[in-house]
């Protein structure tokens, strides 16, 4: 049977949207007030789904000791109470939009070694979330919530 | 194709225990979960149907229908219950997240009868959730296969 396994973690970050591909004026045009050079932050919400076969001995896919370990180590511990356009590499040359942080969290979560990662859900706010599934060579994921 | 989602809640205890590991690594292994006397959740379930709506009642199938399977399978089975010794179709298994969606979708594939079982959401709690898609192979790629 197919079975995604899923869990939720948290993380409190500040970002700023400046793309130095955009001039001052094009930069707050497109940004609005995410372009605030002093930065703002959110509480953001990260969702892992993760695949594999059921382990009879334990009935578990992955250990979630293991999990939480590596999303910890991977994800919380550099990115929470953290600036991320400063302190996170992937962000000094992308803008960390929400887009961007979801590709980053799964590219950093990619290679768990106890299941394979299917998909990362990010919500910005409760109002705002972003999937991302990798790319696949048949096609793109779609969203199912 | 439509995607109908109904939910219900269920309370229940369990605890996890391999009669194959020793003492230490079933605590190793399970850790809090392995407390002999068990513990509980406030399980949240959501049962997706997909289904194209029928043309004279505009339902993919009836959700009084689908309360009443939800009912008769699952809480009646499983709420209020100590999953590990009251729920045969999981006896001989550890009654972890993974292992009780499988059961339920088990249970419910073949009841539904208009449409058919796209997924099982079951949440043990907000922070940890699984999805079974039965045989098919996740997402929305079994659409425009099963039928």
């Amino acid at each position: 049977m197919k079975l995604h396994l899923w869990r939720r973690y948290r993380f409190c970050a500040s970002h700023r949207l400046h793309s130095e591909q955009l001039g001052e004026e094009e930069n707050r045009r497109v940004y609005g007030k995410c372009n605030n050079p002093y930065g703002h932050g959110h509480n953001y919400v990260v969702e892992v789904a993760v695949s594999g076969q059921v382990d009879e001995a334990t009935g578990m896919i992955a250990n979630l000791s293991d999990l939480d370990a590596f999303v910890e180590h991977e994800i919380i511990e550099p990115f929470d109470h953290k600036y991320l356009n400063e302190e996170i590499a992937a962000f000094q040359k992308n803008v960390p939009t929400a887009e961007n942080i979801c590709i980053e969290i799964f590219n950093r979560l990619r290679v768990f070694p106890h299941a394979s990662l299917e998909r990362v859900r990010v919500e910005e706010t409760g109002l705002n979330s972003f999937e991302y599934a990798g790319e696949p060579a048949g096609g793109t994921h779609e969203p199912h919530q | 194709m439509v995607y109908l989602t109904r939910k219900i809640e269920f309370s229940a205890s369990h605890l996890y225990h391999n009669p194959a590991f020793s003492a230490e690594e079933n605590r190793r292994v399970f850790g809090k979960c392995n407390n002999p006397h068990g513990h509980g959740h406030n399980y949240v379930l959501e049962v997706t149907v997909a289904g194209e709506p029928d043309p004279t009642t505009g339902m993919v199938l009836d959700l009084k229908e689908l309360k009443e399977i939800l009912q008769r399978e699952v809480s009646d089975r499983m709420d209020h219950r100590f999953l590990n010794y009251e729920v045969p179709e999981l006896s001989g298994q550890i009654p972890t997240c993974e292992n009780i969606a499988m059961v339920i979708w088990r249970l419910l594939e073949a009841k539904i009868t208009r449409g058919h079982l796209y997924r099982v959401r079951l949440y043990e709690t907000p922070d940890l959730f699984v999805d079974c898609y039965g045989e098919g192979r996740g997402g929305r790629e079994r659409e425009g296969t099963a039928h």
